[in-house]
């Protein structure tokens, strides 16, 4: 059985960069945005198992505006994968976050991939990847997409998510009260809807539900074979 | 004062954003958001757009987004 891997992050993180030196494919590398335009697949093996990367559209945000971040957004909310690695650019950090947090609240096997990191270093940058792990509550390895043996410490972490049971819990932001408690009354009904639905994460669905958003909307009534009544 | 109004060279510190739907969720995600510091530091031939650094990055905003955009100095 091949196990499905999702490389995403903002644009020009180094996303094909890791890509090419775990699949050792040769997919075109560029250092602007927008370079990856379409999926490119390629395969791996790592102890015994054989991993399919897949290499997704930078994007900024899973709430898109451009198509190849529908793209992504689709890959990310439905394409079911074992193991999501989000590549985050450590000389701005800050701004990274923002699409890991929209991640964590979809799924909850993520591996953090902090990259650049001899770029944050020249830069006087420190990271404290522990205290990071510690407050994700996900595996966070630190990159230099140039040195294979950086990388061989996210396979590590990589293999270790893929083999972790599967659990329902997902992480919850806490919104304000009133948000917090329109999200708990739609995920009841939404609970109702999906009965025996393959997708557990009840939560997201119903804040997306929530934010109304009529593009997420409609893909998630494709993607997940369900349908919403519109008033 | 808005976003547009701000000189060259200059810092400020986002006020508040007076946009909503997708342009609003956009803005977001680029970063801008209540209390983050802002800095324009170049205009293009005609004024417009201008590139302002965010969050250790540069991005380019058109006059009608950034006029949306209430900041202190």
């Amino acid at each position: 059985m091949i196990t499905l891997l999702l490389l995403l992050g903002n644009p020009n993180v180094g996303k094909s960069t890791i890509f090419n030196s775990l699949t050792g494919l040769h997919q075109h590398t560029g250092n602007w945005p927008g370079k990856t335009i379409s999926n490119a697949a390629g395969t791996a093996k790592f102890k015994g198992k054989d991993f399919l990367f897949v290499d997704i559209p930078g994007t900024y945000s899973i709430m898109s505006n451009s198509q190849e971040e529908e793209i992504a957004r689709d890959y990310i909310c439905f394409g079911n994968p074992d193991c999501t690695v989000v590549v985050v650019d450590s000389t701005c950090l800050e701004r990274n976050l923002n699409l890991v947090y929209q991640i964590l609240e979809i799924t909850n096997k993520v591996v953090l991939c902090v990259n650049l990191l001899d770029e944050a270093k020249k830069k006087g940058i420190e990271i404290d990847l522990d205290k990071l792990s510690f407050k994700l509550g996900i595996p966070v390895v630190g990159t230099i997409a140039r040195k294979k043996k950086t990388l061989n410490n996210l396979m590590n972490s990589i293999y270790d998510v893929c083999s972790s049971a599967i659990s329902d819990d997902y992480l919850h932001i806490d919104y304000p009260d009133t948000i917090n408690s329109a999200i708990n009354i739609i995920e009841d009904s939404v609970k109702v809807c999906f009965n025996n639905h393959y997708f557990k994460n009840y939560r997201w669905i119903a804040l997306k539900l929530l934010e109304g958003n009529d593009k997420i909307i409609s893909s998630i009534e494709n993607n997940l074979n369900i349908t919403f009544s519109r008033k | 004062m808005t976003l547009d109004k701000l000189e060259i060279n200059k810092c400020a510190t986002i006020k508040s954003l007076h946009c909503t739907g997708d342009l609003r969720r956009r803005l977001l995600d680029l970063g801008l958001v209540n209390g983050t510091n802002i800095k324009a530091i170049l205009k293009s031939p005609i004024g417009n757009p201008i590139a302002y650094e965010v969050r250790g990055t540069v991005i380019a905003l058109r006059k009608e987004d950034s006029k949306l955009i209430k900041i202190l100095n």
